[in-house]
């Protein structure tokens, strides 16, 4: 959980593994569990593939409320994502760059998302942004605004989820990232906020990248928050996960016609970000 | 000074042993009325054949009270037993039994459900139908938006939530629904009974059509409205003993206890039909 270990991983997702041979043989200690843990995380994947009802795939798939659930989930997490490099870049740099007391503590709770059951996070929401909740109810007097039930929600309930990826990983970047450039800058007339639009923001975006790709794709895999918080009605709030669950529940062959779609979209992303952004260090 | 602090230590052990006798003295009182509670029923249950082991149950949200009240009737009755439950709709019940879930006994929320089980040869016997469980509508207390049957639940502008129509909650809400001849656009499907009847619970939603037994369990967090065009959508409830818990003793003395005269009056304190 320690930010730089995280921020390496996001980058080494984003750039490609830096290419270093180890010399002589790879131990067995090593090797073994290595493998082991290599086909652990593939089978699923390569059972899903085996199982697929590949006849029947192209009517599962051409159904508008696959078509519906694909595209919300794509505007959602994009959404989310937008909402939070926002929100989050800033946050990011308030606590990679500002003392003040109790900055552990914050760091610590901006991270808990990352370890709260996404489903605790939806209730924690309605809680906080419900019809009757400690903001919401102040939303709906006011503004007459109610984010449970709308596509909205959805959005705020996968930013909630994904965010801290995003503060995480550009935290830990811009830890790294040597304050004495901003120093220079201000030194030369620069105000703060301009040596963070112009010096330090160039110097951390491929962790913002990294980020940013980690946020997305969390928002987009996400169900309990969604589920609780935004409910389930296709078109409006039925993302991706909460349409393969509910496949599941009496259709297992969309459920997993629906799964491959997100398998396929989540790796598309992959792939196209790697070739964007892969420069070979 | 010290006296003080030697004093006050003095008083807080003496309350402390006050309290502990308190709390002995308490424990003895309750737990003598059950074990003269469990004795009674041991004497008629026949001591001769001394269950031990245990049972999961895989249960409909619906049945959530009443079985967890069950279970505790039953492991008085028979020390050494224990009940595990996992209550979840019943389409994703019967979905992670098919998938080979370890399972003793299925009480699902609807025969359609159960066929899936039944069908893939997952069920030791035939189910038998233990209970029946009507609709209801659950509206916030005092019931604010003055509904009085399923037709007003169509008004523009009051959230209704319903179940998915794959658990069977949802389904005989359509049916109801169908019936009727009504058009009614929800804000949201529900994965199970429970999470419907918790956004009423939670005053997200206005209203819910939810089982007669979530109404009453939710006490005075919602407020109850019958409509007559339920009876047309009652939900049979069957249970049956699972392929893997074919000879577990356990698994089918619960099965009894549910289907007893005993177990029908818990569930139909709850608000269950009689099958």
């Amino acid at each position: 959980m320690t930010s730089p270990d995280r921020t390496g991983a996001a980058e080494a997702l984003i750039r490609g593994p830096r290419r270093r041979r180890v010399r002589g043989g790879v131990p067995l200690p090593l090797l073994l569990p290595s493998l082991i843990g290599l086909a652990f995380l593939l089978v699923p994947l390569v059972a899903l593939l085996i199982r697929a009802p590949w006849s029947s795939l192209p009517d599962l798939l051409t159904s508008t409320e696959v078509w519906q659930a694909l595209q919300l989930s794509l505007v959602c997490a994009t959404a989310a994502t937008a909402v939070s490099l926002v929100l989050g870049v800033p946050l990011a740099w308030l606590l990679a760059r500002v003392e003040f007391p109790g900055r552990g503590l914050v760091r610590a709770l901006v991270t808990l998302p990352l370890v709260l059951p996404p489903v605790v996070g939806g209730v924690a929401l309605l809680m906080a942004l419900g019809r009757n909740g400690v903001v919401g109810r102040w939303l709906d007097a006011w503004f007459g605004i109610t984010l449970p039930f709308t596509t909205t929600g959805v959005v705020v309930a996968e930013a909630f989820v994904a965010m801290p990826f995003l503060v995480i990983s550009v935290e830990g970047t811009l830890r790294a990232a040597d304050p004495r450039y901003e120093e220079a800058a201000t030194t030369l007339g620069a105000s703060r906020f301009t040596a963070f639009r112009r010096v330090t923001l160039p110097l951390i975006a491929p962790g913002i990248a990294a980020g940013a790709v980690l946020a997305w794709a969390r928002a987009l895999g996400e169900f309990g928050a969604t589920i609780t918080f935004a409910g389930n009605f296709p078109g409006r709030t039925q993302t991706m996960p909460l349409a393969v669950y509910l496949a599941l529940q009496n259709d297992p062959e969309a459920a997993i016609a629906l799964s491959l779609v997100l398998l396929a979209v989540s790796i598309a992303v992959l792939a196209g970000l790697r070739d964007r952004w892969m420069a070979p260090a | 000074m010290t006296r003080s602090a030697r004093r006050t230590r003095r008083m807080l052990q003496v309350a402390g042993a006050g309290a502990a006798a308190l709390l002995t003295l308490s424990a003895c009182s309750s737990s003598d009325s059950d074990s003269s509670d469990s004795s009674k029923k041991k004497s008629d249950s026949s001591a001769s054949d001394k269950l031990s082991g245990e049972v999961t149950v895989f249960a409909a949200a619906s049945l959530k009270e009443s079985f967890s009240t069950l279970r505790d009737t039953f492991e008085k009755e028979h020390p050494g037993t224990k009940v595990t439950f996992s209550f979840g709709g019943s389409d994703s019940l019967a979905a992670s039994i098919t998938g080979g879930a370890p399972a003793d006994v299925f009480a699902a929320a609807s025969p359609k459900t159960m066929k899936i089980v039944t069908d893939k040869g997952d069920a030791a016997g035939t189910p038998a139908t233990f209970v029946r469980n009507q609709l209801e509508i659950a509206t916030l207390p005092d019931n604010p938006d003055k509904v009085a049957s399923l037709k007003d639940l169509t008004k523009s502008g009051l959230k209704v939530v319903l179940c998915d129509k794959t658990v069977p909650c949802g389904a005989a809400a359509q049916k109801a629904l169908d019936a009727s001849k009504l058009k009614l656009t929800p804000v949201s499907y529900e994965q199970d009974v429970k999470s419907a009847l918790n956004k009423v619970v939670l005053k997200e939603a206005d209203a819910a059509v939810v089982y007669k037994t979530d109404v009453k369990a939710a006490g005075d967090k919602v407020e109850g409205v019958e409509f007559p065009e339920s009876a047309n959508a009652i939900n049979d409830y069957p249970i049956a003993l699972l392929k893997n818990a074919s000879d577990n003793k356990v698994a089918k003395a619960f099965i009894e206890l549910v289907r007893s005269a005993e177990g029908q009056k818990v569930l139909t304190e709850a608000g269950f039909l009689k099958p």
